[in-house]
């Protein structure tokens, strides 16, 4: 994507802030965002994404992420706001503030800031100084510069037994980090659910999220080296998407229709597609649901509500609109939900589904998992414009633009834009930021198209479950041993479903001819009858 | 006229579905009862009248498409905004492939949608939606999922001054794709029963209506709620001399060739109208050509890769050693449809009558 210029000249600077501000007055009052009731002491710019700092000497420096401390000559000089980039050279710059922009508001001149997790107050107080939630769990200012640590609360000292006790957890949150907890809190990860979760045997969501997204990683690793080992045919995997899915489908329920790309596995995951299902229909056994017609990885479940994968790009787009519809004038309390990827809005049908989305009034959340490439395609080649989110005022639907490596951000992203579909009968585009971390399929070697060191750095330095982690294991609700136990586990509950999934049998022949049409017509019969005459005589050919 | 009743009760996702018919079908309209009211209708009215009666006994059947919701450029919509509102009567922007998308999505969960596409000459920018994911969705799902619900009307063939854009039959590359129905009627009673039946079908359906026969073809239609049996070819005549097979407008030409036939050549004709193209009834062709020894087949649309190549390399597997003579075909021209070249494209009663000539002239 061209990096815009015109944002760094001095007068359209200056020009800024009074663009922002000319609307503040009715907007502080519009309670849209989830952390916007806070109110803001004097001295901070108010803004519609959170508060920003001084504008004067305004410089987009680009978020490296070796450089969590930033050095002592670059916090002296212009003000500097936290951007974030995972794929691509544009830096984003980042809000606090959850707010889908809609319609009727003022669309941010230049490029959309990304909604992450946290708490944005004046540069000029350091005890209440930019925090971010960062890669190693801390919780950190980022002009700490290693000398001098940040103030925190003296009083400030971690429970013993924090584990599974919201509650308790909550307590914490609130005492030790008062605005990071609102934000945290109120992304909705930490309600309990009302009943247990049947693979963790607890309420508790956020520790569920976890483990699903440990599970996850295993089968992928594991189905992807069976396909290495000639054991299945294909296999693709989400690795560095994990938040995204997860986060999503932990805001949703089993009524909202799925209707998903490819990549989404751990969507179906969490609804509770289990480890037997997903083998079997990537080694295309008896047991597959989709009775063995589809490549690996097209998962279809009616009990689940996920509809069953299809290879072309956004075809499921403009089908997401027509449920949406049927769900509007059915009066069902749900949403139509489809997942796609950067690639897939350069479509037809992505084009076709947010236009009627939009005219129709469907409630339907478009996602979108930028994850800076299609297959080998990077985003600066398969668009222009700021991404995928700023085509939203366009169709004149409402849109947010969300870190896709903070489960917490999703998570609220997704139950905001479903409140908002439901309320207001009214499409929402998400796009959520992340990176791929592995190939596109067993059929790529991304290697050829990128850097090692861009797949390494971003991994290390962005992962989803890394950051889940250790924001886990720093306010003490899981510790690494109970990780370690946790993956062993899951690898061995995969490998187990893998090894019976492979020793099924396979479809029976029969199966080639139903389910074309509703009752098999005569012209099949016909087929299916020479067919078996021709394999009775010729069973060696065909065993 | 029965108005079938349907509670009103909320249905969750899971149990939500379409009401199923329950009327007794036949392939022929004219099996329906003559007491029954009747009405002379054009097959506007007809199509109307089936959209009415759908939307009337399906409370989850809507009605969408570009331009639908003041008429329709061809007067099929008419009134139906008025009588059951702009929920369920709605103009879409112009994407076809948007419009099939939709269709798709609505059905999946549970709706009846009846989308129309405005000349059949603009379903290719569907044709992904069509073959990728309507016709497929049963099958790669595994049978959990079905788009039953996504019917797809559109009018198609030749009009007299609709040169490349408004005269196209497409029914050739529809037929090539397994899991959807393709439906041509000829006239406005089979019209009617035809497309009730493909809106109540359990599997998609693209309706094809031609459109030369909007105005032009009158008769009595019952006023009721009836369907024509899907897959089941019509015979209109019968005849012991030559097989004449087409569908849709053609039906008409080939009806004029045949008179021309018995009166100028005494030659006795047996014309079948296919009415539902994919899936078609071979079975019926197979037994009127085992009994003439002759076929021709005639259609609109280009001969190369027509359906009638279809239909001759069936018959000829099946009744090679019963047929008498080679198999004509009768068809428009590998070119664009042409507009001031109209009257020499289209196979009319005259080439028809050539066809059936030759046909018996070198028969042995």
């Amino acid at each position: 994507m061209r990096i815009p210029i015109l944002s760094i000249h001095p007068i359209k600077v200056l020009r800024t802030p009074r663009h922002f501000s000319s609307k503040s007055a009715s907007r502080a009052s519009k309670n849209r965002s989830l952390s916007s009731a806070r109110p803001l002491p004097q001295e901070e710019v108010e803004s519609d994404w959170g508060t920003i700092h001084d504008y004067k000497q305004r410089a987009m420096i680009p978020y490296h992420p070796a450089r969590l401390a930033p050095s002592i000559q670059e916090r002296t000089s212009a003000a500097q706001e936290m951007t974030l980039s995972y794929a691509g050279t544009v830096p984003i710059p980042i809000t606090s503030n959850l707010q889908l922009i809609q319609p009727e508001d003022d669309t941010p001149r230049g490029i959309w800031p990304v909604y992450r997790l946290m708490v944005s107050t004046h540069r000029r107080r350091p005890q209440n100084a930019l925090r971010t939630l960062e890669q190693d769990g801390e919780i950190r200012d980022p002009a700490y510069d290693g000398i001098n640590q940040p103030v925190l609360r003296p009083d400030v000292t971690t429970p013993d037994d924090v584990e599974d006790n919201l509650d308790q957890f909550r307590a914490f949150l609130a005492h030790a980090h008062p605005y990071q907890s609102d934000e945290i809190q109120k992304s909705g990860l930490l309600r309990a659910s009302k009943y247990p979760y049947v693979d963790t045997n607890s309420n508790n969501t956020l520790l569920r999220a976890h483990r699903q997204i440990v599970r996850l990683r295993q089968m992928d690793d594991i189905l992807l080296n069976a396909q290495r080992q000639g054991r299945i045919s294909f296999y693709l995997t989400c690795r560095g998407e994990e938040a995204i899915l997860m986060g999503a489908a932990s805001a949703l329920e089993v009524g909202d229709p799925v209707f998903a790309q490819y990549r989404e596995q751990g969507v179906l995951m969490w609804r509770g597609f289990t480890l037997e299902q997903f083998t079997n229909q990537c080694f295309s056994n008896i047991l597959d649901l989709g009775k063995g017609r589809q490549m690996p990885i097209h998962y279809g479940s009616r009990a689940l509500n996920y509809h069953t994968v299809s290879s072309p790009l956004g075809t499921q787009l403009p089908h997401a609109v027509g449920a949406a519809y049927r769900l509007k004038l059915a009066g069902e309390p749900n949403v139509a939900v489809c997942f796609f990827g950067d690639g897939s809005t350069s479509t037809p049908d992505f084009h076709s589904a947010l236009n009627f989305a939009a005219t129709l009034n469907a409630p339907a959340i478009f996602l979108c998992r930028n994850n800076g490439y299609a297959i080998s395609t990077p985003t600066s080649d398969q668009f222009a414009g700021d991404g995928v989110i700023s085509r939203a005022p366009g169709y004149g639907m409402a849109g947010v633009r969300v870190d896709g490596n903070d489960i917490f951000a999703v998570h609220a992203a997704v139950r905001e834009a479903k409140q908002y579909a439901l309320s207001k009968n009214a499409p929402v585009l998400i796009e959520a930021m992340t990176y791929r971390q592995g190939h596109h399929s067993t059929s790529d070697d991304s290697s050829q198209y990128r850097s090692v060191d861009e797949v390494l750095t971003t991994t290390e330095n962005h992962d989803p479950l890394n950051r889940l982690e250790a924001f886990l294991k720093k306010h003490d609700l899981l510790s690494e041993e109970d990780v370690e136990v946790m993956r062993k586990q899951e690898r061995n509950d995969v490998v187990k479903a893998m090894e019976q999934a492979e020793r099924r049998p396979p479809v029976p022949m029969r199966e080639l001819f139903t389910d074309v049409y509703h009752d098999m017509p005569l012209h099949l019969q016909r087929q299916q009858a020479q067919l078996e005459a021709h394999v009775k005589k010729y069973p060696e050919k065909y065993a | 006229m029965k108005i079938l009743l349907h509670s009103l009760r909320r249905r969750s996702w899971l149990t939500a579905r379409r009401p199923q018919s329950h009327l007794a079908t036949a392939s022929d309209p004219a099996v329906m009862s003559a007491t029954s009211a009747q009405q002379q209708m054009n097959m506007f009215q007809a199509v109307n009248d089936a959209m009415k009666i759908a939307l009337e006994t399906d409370p989850t059947a809507i009605v969408f498409g570009e331009d639908v919701a003041f008429g329709g450029v061809f007067r099929c919509s008419q009134g139906l905004q008025e009588r059951f509102g702009k929920d369920r009567v709605f103009n879409t922007p112009i994407s076809e492939n948007g419009i099939a998308g939709f269709a798709i999505g609505y059905a999946a969960t549970g709706g009846t949608a009846i989308g129309e596409i405005q000349f059949a000459d603009y379903i290719y920018p569907a044709m992904d939606q069509l073959v990728n994911e309507m016709a497929k969705f049963r099958y790669r799902s595994g049978n959990q999922w079905q788009a039953g619900g996504a019917t797809l009307r559109m009018p198609a063939g030749a009009v007299g001054h609709g040169g490349h854009y408004h005269s196209q039959s497409p029914e050739a590359y529809l037929a090539h794709t397994a899991g959807l129905t393709v439906v041509m009627p000829s006239s406005p009673k089979a019209a009617k029963g035809l497309l009730l039946a493909s809106i109540r079908s359990k599997d998609p359906v693209i309706f094809l209506e031609p459109k030369a026969l909007y105005r032009s073809a009158v008769e009595s239609v019952p006023l009721g709620d009836y369907e024509v049996e899907l897959g089941k070819a019509r015979i209109l005549r019968e005849g012991s001399d030559v097989t004449l097979v087409g569908w849709g407008a053609q039906i008409q030409r080939l009806q004029k060739a045949c008179d021309l036939a018995k009166e100028m050549d005494g030659i006795d004709c047996e014309l079948i109208d296919l009415q539902t193209i994919l899936p078609w009834d071979a079975k019926a062709v197979e037994q009127s050509v085992l009994k003439t020894g002759k076929l021709v087949v005639s259609h609109e649309a280009p001969i190369t890769c027509g359906f009638g190549a279809e239909v001759v390399a069936e018959l000829q597997e099946r009744c090679f050693w019963a047929l008498e003579a080679p198999i004509k075909r009768v068809c428009g021209f590998d070119t664009p449809f042409p507009l001031v070249f109209e009257k020499y494209y289209l196979p009319d009663e005259t080439r028809n009558l050539e066809a059936i000539r030759e046909v018996v002239r070198s028969s042995r």
